[in-house]
């Protein structure tokens, strides 16, 4: 057992202590601040990846960004302690049944992959170096250049989005 | 390289030290003199009323979302700027059409009057 | 692995951590004394020499305040929220490199915590956690005032990060790395400063904004918000707030001196490299005199005016910052022609006027409309 495995160990503990602890805050808030843990940890799990650019862009837009509109949204709406009130009923059901789709899934990938190979390797040294980085932005910018460009197209129609959502609201108000 | 992934990591543990033995620090030498007064809520003074938490403003909603997209343009910004001496001026192509259509947008929340605040 | 590296990580992190403490503490009697001076005032002259004493006597005094944690706040938030504040504004330090490297006792001690490739994003990413503290003082106290103190602070900060990002990727174009001490080394023969004046002056303003310095000092707003975020807070528990805003100061000035100033460079600094610290700190004193001057001269911004400052004129501005610098760069690559070089400064100059000149009219308009 080399350090990097028990280390790997431990954040999976972490990531899943945080997981369980966001689904079963009673507050809105912590269960928030349970899911900017978790996202910090996966973060870390990148870094052990050798991917120290996803991780920081983890942490820039899923911790830093969009937890903060979470956040925001708890607190406008003053929704940290709602009670859980006439769920739909179609709800439960369909939950269980993706649940149990996504189990399947994940444990068929798990056991394709043990075939290959199920260890933890250490990442290269080279990889702390301005020319990987370029490669990878080079790679970006040239191979997925039709994923990159959509992607603007996407932060549009999001960017619409919640102008018009928000214009409604404040038309209904006055 | 995990190596200086490390040392951020004792240096993130060392700061968190130093916060709460501040903290300890003043909660172990300050005075303590509960007192119903104290207790309240700070409102300049008078009584307070009604609940601490209150609904906000949804403009915060809105700013927050905004940030967030142009948060990603700036992400996407940061590896480009190293690499766009290489890519060359079909880089700079690439760019000038992802802010372009970005920029539709904020021309739109603009004219909308979302970056107005009231 | 072995266990001197440990050493040398706690030893180093402590020490910077011990830095931007007395940084901090001798910064409020840097920022008094100053304030005093632009006044015609003294200023606080009694505890030691010059009142050099007097930051370690507030200290005192803080520790023996009593520490209020009042009943209606969420407890374990309300703590945790002051740390918050506190560790990124230290641990943001850790990728600034205050020097090269020297020799101690046979051994290499770089001068910088940890040189990663991706520095400048660690910057975005800590300076983005670092809004946490703010909202959830704001929530966790449960008092309408600082909910709303927090949460107009924490819309300021994510409206100027975008500014401060976009300023980054200038740099980063301009020194051709993420790497921090890649781009103090691109400065040897001329700091990015020159090239791109308008760029240092955006990243400036926007760090003003982020720390919450006046003029965009929301959190001192006293008529309106009773302090803001922090109104609930008392003790060693608000020193931390106050902490954290005076260390950000430094390490932003730190920053803005690596990325626009040159960073740890100066005369001879290649054969001496304890140098290097010296001057930064040079560069740093300086940078924070022109924080403290703008604190001293310039009246607060309304609220809806720094908003609309953020989002119309700075996002905009630096953008284009950001295009010009990397269009001037590369005709000057295709074309070889230096002139499309020298280019940048002067464009980005009438860039910066376009926007001035926006301005004005915004406000002259706004003040034949009403008032």
């Amino acid at each position: 057992m080399n350090s990097e495995l028990i280390v790997f160990l431990v954040l999976s503990l972490v990531a899943i202590a945080t997981a369980l602890g966001m689904l079963f805050s009673k507050n809105a808030v912590y269960s928030a601040l349970f899911l900017v843990l978790n996202f910090v940890t996966v973060a870390v799990f990148y870094l052990l990846l050798g991917a120290p650019f996803l991780a920081m862009s983890q942490i820039t837009v899923y911790a830093g960004a969009i937890m903060v509109l979470f956040l925001f949204v708890i607190m406008l709406l003053g929704a940290e302690n709602l009670k859980p009130s006439n769920a739909l009923p179609w709800q439960k059901p369909l939950a269980i049944l993706l649940s149990v789709i996504l189990g399947v899934e994940a444990t068929y990938l798990l056991l394709a992959r043990a075939r290959s190979s199920l260890s933890v390797t250490s990442p290269d040294a080279a990889l702390n170096t301005m020319d990987s980085l370029r490669n990878m932005a080079e790679t970006l910018f040239s191979q997925f250049l039709l994923p990159f460009e959509i992607t603007s197209i996407l932060l549009l129609v999001a960017m619409v989005g919640a102008v018009v959502l928000t214009r409604a609201e404040k038309g209904a108000a006055k | 390289m995990l190596l200086e992934y490390i040392a951020i990591g004792v240096m993130i543990l060392v700061a968190t030290l130093i916060a709460f033995i501040a903290i300890g620090l003043g909660g172990l030498f300050g005075p303590k003199k509960p007192s119903a007064e104290k207790d309240t809520p700070y409102e300049s003074g008078m009584n307070p009323y009604g609940e601490g938490t209150r609904r906000m403003p949804v403009r915060f909603y809105l700013v927050a979302v905004l940030f967030i997209l142009f948060d990603i343009e700036v992400v996407f910004f940061l590896p480009w700027a190293i690499a766009f001496r290489q890519l060359g001026l079909f880089g700079l192509l690439e760019m000038v059409i992802f802010i372009v259509i970005l920029l539709i947008g904020y021309v739109y929340a603009w004219k909308k009057g979302a970056l107005e605040w009231e | 692995m072995d266990w001197t590296m440990w050493v040398e990580w706690i030893v180093k992190g402590f020490v910077l951590c011990l830095i931007l403490l007395t940084g901090f503490a001798y910064l409020t009697w840097y920022e008094r004394r100053a304030l005093a001076r632009i006044q015609v005032r003294v200023g606080p002259n009694r505890a030691g020499y010059q009142g050099l004493l007097q930051p370690i006597a507030d200290a005192v005094k803080l520790i023996f305040k009593e520490e209020l944690t009042p009943g209606h706040v969420y407890k374990v938030v309300f703590i945790l929220a002051p740390v918050l504040t506190v560790v990124p504004s230290l641990v943001l330090a850790a990728v600034v490199p205050l020097g090269t490297s020297f020799n101690l006792f046979g051994r290499e001690i770089t001068l910088y915590v940890a040189d990663v490739n991706v520095g400048i994003l660690y910057l975005t990413s800590i300076a983005s956690i670092a809004v946490y503290g703010i909202v959830l003082a704001g929530w966790s106290s449960n008092n309408k005032y600082a909910m709303l103190g927090g949460i107009r602070s924490s819309a300021q900060m994510i409206s100027y990060e975008l500014t401060l990002g976009l300023s980054f990727v200038t740099a980063i174009i301009l020194g051709n790395s993420m790497n921090m001490i890649d781009i103090v080394n691109e400065q040897r023969g001329l700091w990015f400063v020159v090239i791109q004046p308008v760029g240092a002056l955006i990243f400036w303003i926007a760090t003003l904004a982020e720390v919450n310095r006046a003029p965009f000092d929301m959190p001192e707003a006293e008529q309106e918000l009773t302090a803001g975020y922090h109104a609930e807070y008392s003790g060693m528990k608000f020193a931390l707030f106050f902490m954290a805003e005076y260390q950000k100061m430094i390490v932003i000035s730190m920053i803005l001196a690596t990325l626009f100033f040159g960073g740890y460079l100066g005369p001879f600094v290649d054969q001496v490299p304890l140098l290097g610290p010296v001057y930064l700190f040079a560069k740093v004193i300086i940078l924070l005199f022109g924080m403290i001057w703008v604190r001293a001269t310039w009246p607060r911004i309304r609220y809806d005016r720094l908003m609309s400052f953020g989002w119309k004129i700075l996002l905009p501005l630096s953008l284009a910052i950001a295009f010009i610098t990397a269009t001037g760069i590369l005709l000057a690559d295709v074309l070889n022609n230096q002139l499309f070089f020298w280019s940048i400064p002067v464009v980005s100059i009438i860039a910066l006027l376009v926007a001035v000149a926006f301005i004005y009219r915004d406000l002259r308009r706004k003040s034949h409309g009403r008032i």
